[in-house]
């Protein structure tokens, strides 16, 4: 059940239980075992708890990676542990003066302070051709957001959205708004797996997908 | 293909990408509608020797705009909340003084007549105003008292609005001191000192007696005592004092304005450590006996 991990993801023993880490400098507060492993919280990071989940988005380690809506760095700190070229998109600034913090000791993550919804205004910075696209912005118009950086994505590379009900629509039931948020996912998309988070991240759906020839919205 | 769309150029086109200036407003100002092979186009452009060279200069490229970028939006959202609380103080100082004038008109035309939706004695200030701009006006004078009751009215809903503003925004710009002073005293605070920056450059004396300054000009001229405190008298700590040991709550709260307003300068997080601090020191020196 478990994914097929990269060189830079183990399985590692922390306080007794077997957990996903990376290796690189601590971000916040997560336990460091002696050989520099950090745990990765799945309760605080979404793609922490699409891996605990069994969920497999295929990373194999080179991976060159978009990540939107970066936050203080919580998750994106894990991707540049083990992964090519991150480039981290955040618009709040406050958050963002972490994410610099993070990027200190990791020469592999670019901190961009953009707005995911106008992806025009780091294209000149972001390539083309990336493995993995991975956006958690919890905020309205999610898959919008989505398409809109499938131009950052190779042919074979993948989308890993984290999809937050409540930030599309607070009054209707999740699963109806899931499935709104996947009808618009499919104009450029081919869904290949979805999970619900909510045992780490209440009313969260986790989509993997794979972008699909025909027009850029 | 590229190079003939100035606008779908990579970062390092503009200027030069090897001066950190010059890339970071690069990366901040320029755009592209599509994103090409970056790195590959940046050694085929000769700006670098490979790609492991494109990587580390862009990492300094990004590091440094993304830094420059903050910053500004910081400053930005710092001097909206200046304005905020400018005008909210605006408003409710004229929003009080047309009131006054309202109750006093209000009241003239009132005499003797206690018919219908208007009481005689009416409520001071700004409740007065909503009072009166309650009436049906049945004369030409009561016509202009009732307008100008609801533009006081009106302007007090403005003072309201402006307060949540700027308690919805101070904690973004400064979380500990918004959380140590609360909102309102924080965003004045921060106005009188003229930015975040400056306040955090302040020392806790200073920051003491922020708003006293004509006292304190006063003072230095020889003419009155040392103000003991300024825009912070507003604070709980301060003004639920006993005034015996005012002057050390007035201290003990500069002091820790200070260090929470470098903590947000300086480092930008929440620290639990300063607030229950000052917590403890204000419990002991409400704790000392007083004469009387
Ligand atoms: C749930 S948090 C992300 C947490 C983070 N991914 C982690 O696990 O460490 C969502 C973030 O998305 C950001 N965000 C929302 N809309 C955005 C947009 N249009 N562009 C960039 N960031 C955005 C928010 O400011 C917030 O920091």
């Amino acid at each position: 059940m478990t994914a097929d991990l990269p060189p830079g993801i183990e399985r590692r023993r922390f306080d007794g239980r077997e957990r996903f880490a990376t290796r690189g400098e601590p971000v916040y507060g997560e336990p460091q075992d002696d050989a520099g492993w950090r745990a990765w919280d799945a309760g605080r990071s979404k793609l922490g708890a699409v891996l605990e989940l069994g969920m497999d988005p295929g990373f194999d380690g080179e991976d060159s990676v978009l990540y939107l809506g970066a936050a203080s760095g919580t998750t994106v700190s894990h991707v540049a542990d083990f992964a090519g070229p991150t480039y981290a998109v955040e618009f709040a600034p406050r958050p963002t003066r972490d994410l610099l913090g993070v990027a200190d000791s990791r020469p592999n993550l670019f901190p961009l302070l953009k707005d995911a919804r106008a992806p025009e205004t780091y294209a000149h910075v972001v390539e083309a051709g990336l493995d993995y696209l991975v956006q958690d912005v919890a905020t309205r118009g999610q898959a919008t957001v989505a398409l809109r950086n499938r131009r950052f994505l190779a042919p074979d590379g993948r989308l890993v959205a984290a999809v937050k009900a409540r930030s599309e629509d607070v009054l209707t039931d999740p699963d109806d708004v899931f499935a709104d948020v996947l009808d618009e996912l499919r104009e450029g998309y081919a869904i290949v797996e979805t999970r619900r988070l909510d045992r780490f991240h209440d009313d969260h759906l986790a989509v993997v997908a794979e972008p699909q020839a025909g027009g850029d919205p | 293909m590229t190079g003939h769309n100035p606008g779908d150029s990579g970062w390092f086109r503009h200027g030069d990408p090897h001066d950190a200036e010059s890339a970071a407003t690069a990366i901040r100002e320029r755009t592209a509608e599509q994103p090409q092979n970056w790195p590959a186009e940046a050694v085929r452009a000769g700006f670098v020797e490979n790609e492991n060279e494109y990587y580390d200069t862009l990492y300094h490229a990004t590091v440094h705009a993304t830094r420059a970028a903050v910053q500004a939006r910081e400053t930005a959202t710092e001097r909206q909340l200046q304005y905020s609380i400018a005008a909210m103080d605006d408003a409710e100082r004229t929003a009080n003084e047309i009131a006054e004038r309202v109750a006093e008109w209000a009241g003239s035309l009132a005499d003797g007549r206690a018919d219908g939706d208007r009481a005689s004695d009416l409520p001071g200030g700004i409740d007065g105003a909503r009072a009166v701009a309650a009436w049906t006006p049945e004369t030409p004078a009561e016509e202009r008292v009732v307008s100008l009751a609801e533009r006081a009215a009106d302007l007090d809903a403005e003072r309201a609005e402006l307060r949540s503003f700027v308690e919805s925004q101070a904690p973004a710009v400064a979380p500990n001191l918004a959380e140590m002073a609360g909102p309102v005293l924080a965003a004045r605070l921060l106005s009188l000192a003229g930015g975040l920056e400056s306040l955090a450059k302040k020392p806790a004396g200073t920051v003491q007696v922020l708003g006293a300054e004509d006292a304190l000009f006063a003072h230095l001229r020889g003419r009155g005592p040392s103000p003991k405190h300024g825009a912070i008298f507003t604070h709980e700590h301060v003004r639920g004092t006993h005034p015996e040991n005012r002057g050390s709550a007035a201290r003990a709260l500069a002091g820790k304005l200070a260090i929470a307003a470098r903590i947000d300068h300086y480092a930008g997080d929440f620290r639990q450590s300063v607030h229950d601090d000052l917590a403890d020191r204000m419990a002991v020196i409400r704790a000392r006996e007083v004469g009387e």
